[in-house]
């Protein structure tokens, strides 16, 4: 066995991981907060993608340095997407929080409908190449083959995020309001805390990090359209479920073994069947262990 | 509409120019801004921030008035259905109801002989998608869980018709049955592994079946002949008569007639029947029946097995009119507009799926400038629908036992 194509295989997977683990963080919270699954999720995130997008190529007419416009357009997608985020449960989700489950889950999927063809009337239906704003590092250039800059890129700012928010939600009030909330709505509503701020903070978190990773992917894969929130959205969504839904740390662990599986599973059996791999990887876990890997399992309450 | 006066007040206008305000900056850079990487060029389109600026305006005035309406109407007996006053007008004097059913037939038996085979070929569509929004009511409406890999079994159907007549010769009406019965196995045996599941994770995992049929489709060339499909598929016959294909298409309708008026005479039986009461049962709460004593399992199986046999039917029906398939016909977004049909015609009512079949169907065909946008009004109608109306067009009405004057079904 060839140990540099493992290695390869193994970053690779690591880097498909930490996007997937940036855009399963805002499943698996807002999944925490309301019960919901945000089928529009992955649209937020194709939408930070397509920010990004757009005000980096009308910054890079005035000719400014790369790293600034990589910087400008990223804070602007982390705005806008947040923007929609909130925007979008506002419209969609609050009227629906006393609904049944059913209701709002076809919400979510008519909101994600909305989205998708709202980039494509507005903009185009063709893939665009995104331009390349991450600098080759030179330091990285013996190993190039193994792990270019984009990956080590997107690596680091997966570990920051990550420990960020861990910060955030174990030590401040916010994220103690958030836990609470997640514990038991009602009761954390009676020991006065604003749940409605509560659940538009988690929905601007969520969509900021889903932004940042779709800034990423797209510096990664160098081209997006107005579709590709939907397959990203949908194995972000495994990651979560295989690490237990609702459980930060399992998302991001969920996130890791899928991108390694596709990994190795397009390296090694076939690429013809990469989203495969992902189902059938949910399915085994939703048969075996339906609470996933560091969920806990619930019992419905009568 | 009294009540409307107030939303010209100064301070429900300062409310709406704020809202718009944010819509402007929120919709700024997608929609004004159009860049091409490719050429290098940028178009700013402000004439589209005027268009977005006055219709937040009017649509975020017209969101609270319709809030509020829906508030005050809360508390309140929901209103008689349209459903409901149809049945009512038809008891009260059954002249009338006779009079009008014969004109349904008169107009469906007249349909493709006085129109041109275009409109027929289009009827026929609405009438299967008729046919796929029955079955799927099955799994959503009556049984309460979300189905989004339906049109597996709808491809499941079309494959085996195909390619029983690719490699054995076997002709339509053979395969109608199999087809059917292939999807229903099929239905089975997703039935097993999401058994244990809830609501959301159910809908993910069918979605990710519904996928994984497609994706084998696509790849597995021995099999299904990959993306480019199979061409050339025989239409129906009657008793070994081939067709002209003008009169195929005719023939296709009435077969298409026939298997609605089928259909509803079957599910309007199973809704009343001890299975279908079983469903209603699961959809309204799992444990509560569990503990009256229904088998949660059976229940979910049929469900799942049921509504997978009418789509297996209409896929051999699609293989047999279109002549042609391939895999890209059997796409979420297909099993997505079969829900819409669902939701939107009105979830459990077997006449709201009609009339949500009629209206998704064939308005788009009819309303050909505005098709580039038929997927962003499906989005934005599923999200009205459920803020303001889950029940759907045509509100299913249950069936309620009156005790004394008190109501004691709870309409949902």
């Amino acid at each position: 066995m060839d140990l540099s194509y493992f290695f390869e295989l193994f970053l690779g997977g690591m880097t498909r991981g930490s996007i997937y683990a940036l855009i399963a963080l805002g499943y698996t919270m807002v999944y925490g907060i309301i019960k919901l699954i945000n089928f529009a999720h992955g649209e937020i995130y194709m939408i930070g993608a397509f920010t990004a997008l757009i005000i980096s190529s009308v910054l890079g007419f005035t000719g400014m340095n790369s790293i600034l416009i990589l910087v400008i357009s990223g804070v602007l997608a982390i705005f806008f997407s947040s923007a929609y985020g909130v925007t979008m449960e506002k419209i969609a989700y609050k009227p629906l929080r006393e609904a049944p489950r059913l209701s709002a889950l076809i919400s979510a999927i008519g909101m994600s409908m909305f989205l998708q063809n709202y980039v494509l009337l507005a903009q185009t239906p063709d893939f665009l190449p995104f331009p390349t704003l991450i600098p080759d590092f030179k330091f990285l250039k013996p190993i190039e083959k193994i792990l270019n800059s984009t990956q080590l890129v997107i690596l680091v700012t997966t570990a920051v995020v990550m420990i960020l928010l861990t910060i955030l939600i174990k030590f401040t009030r916010t994220g103690k309001a958030m836990r609470a909330t997640s514990q038991d709505a009602k009761m954390a509503q009676l020991l006065g805390i604003n749940i409605n701020r509560v659940i538009t903070i988690t929905f601007i978190i969520g969509s900021a990090t889903a932004a940042i990773g779709g800034v990423l992917i797209s510096s990664h894969t160098g081209q997006l359209n107005y579709y590709i929130g939907f397959i990203a959205g949908i194995k972000a969504f495994v990651a979560a479920v295989l690490g237990g839904i609702g459980s930060i740390p399992g998302a991001v662990l969920g996130s890791f073994v899928l991108g390694w599986t596709e990994s190795f599973g397009t390296g090694y059996i076939s690429s013809d069947y990469e989203d495969v791999f992902a189902f059938i990887f949910l399915l085994v876990i939703l048969i075996f262990r339906p609470s996933g890997i560091l969920g806990r399992s619930q019992n419905d309450k009568v | 509409m009294s009540n409307l006066v107030k939303y010209f007040s100064l301070k429900e206008i300062k409310k709406s120019l704020v809202i718009t305000l944010w819509f402007m900056v929120l919709t700024f850079p997608i929609m004004v801004i159009k860049v091409n990487t490719i050429e290098n060029t940028v178009i700013w389109r402000w004439g589209y921030l005027a268009i977005i600026a006055i219709g937040s305006f009017i649509l975020s005035t017209l969101w609270r008035y319709m809030m509020e309406r829906k508030s005050l109407q809360a508390g309140k007996e929901s209103k008689i259905s349209l459903q409901q006053k149809l049945r009512e007008m038809g008891e009260k004097n059954p002249r009338l109801k006779r009079g009008a059913l014969a004109a349904v037939v008169v107009l469906v038996v007249a349909y493709p002989f006085a129109t041109s085979m275009y409109q027929t070929g289009i009827m026929t569509t609405a009438l299967m998608y008729v046919v796929l929004g029955l079955g799927l009511n099955i799994v959503v409406g009556l049984g309460g869980l979300l189905h989004l890999g339906y049109a597996a079994f709808y491809a499941v159907g079309a494959y085996t018709y195909a390619l029983l007549h690719v490699h054995f010769g076997i002709g339509f009406w053979v395969s109608l049955p199999i087809g059917a019965g292939l999807a229903t196995i099929l239905g089975i045996l997703l039935a097993i592994p999401v058994l244990r599941l809830r609501g959301d994770y159910l809908a993910i995992v069918t979605l990710g079946f519904g996928e994984i049929v497609r994706i084998i489709l696509e790849n597995w060339n021995d099999f299904s002949y990959g993306p480019s499909g199979i061409a050339n598929i025989p239409r129906p016959t009657l008793f070994g008569i081939h067709f002209k294909l003008q009169q195929a298409t005719i023939f296709i309708y009435f077969i298409m007639v026939a298997l609605v008026v089928f259909t509803i005479f079957i599910v309007r039986r199973l809704e009343n029947s001890r299975m279908g009461r079983t469903w209603i049962a699961m959809r309204e709460d799992e444990i509560a029946s569990q503990s009256m004593g229904i088998d949660i399992t059976k229940t979910k199986v049929t469900t799942f097995a049921i509504g997978a046999f009418w789509a297996g039917m209409i896929g051999v029906v699609f293989a047999a009119k279109t002549t042609f398939i391939n895999p890209a016909s059997f796409t979420l977004w297909e099993s997505i507009i079969i829900l819409c049909i669902v939701v939107i015609g009105g979830m459990g009512s077997i006449f709201g799926v009609v009339v949500g079949a009629g209206i998704l169907i064939l308005l788009p065909e009819y309303l050909r400038a505005f098709s580039q946008y038929r997927m962003l009004l499906f989005g934005a109608i599923l999200v009205l629908m459920m803020v303001f109306r889950p029940g759907g067009i045509v509100t299913n009405v249950r069936k309620v036992y009156r005790i004394d004057k008190e109501k004691t079904g709870e309409a949902e």
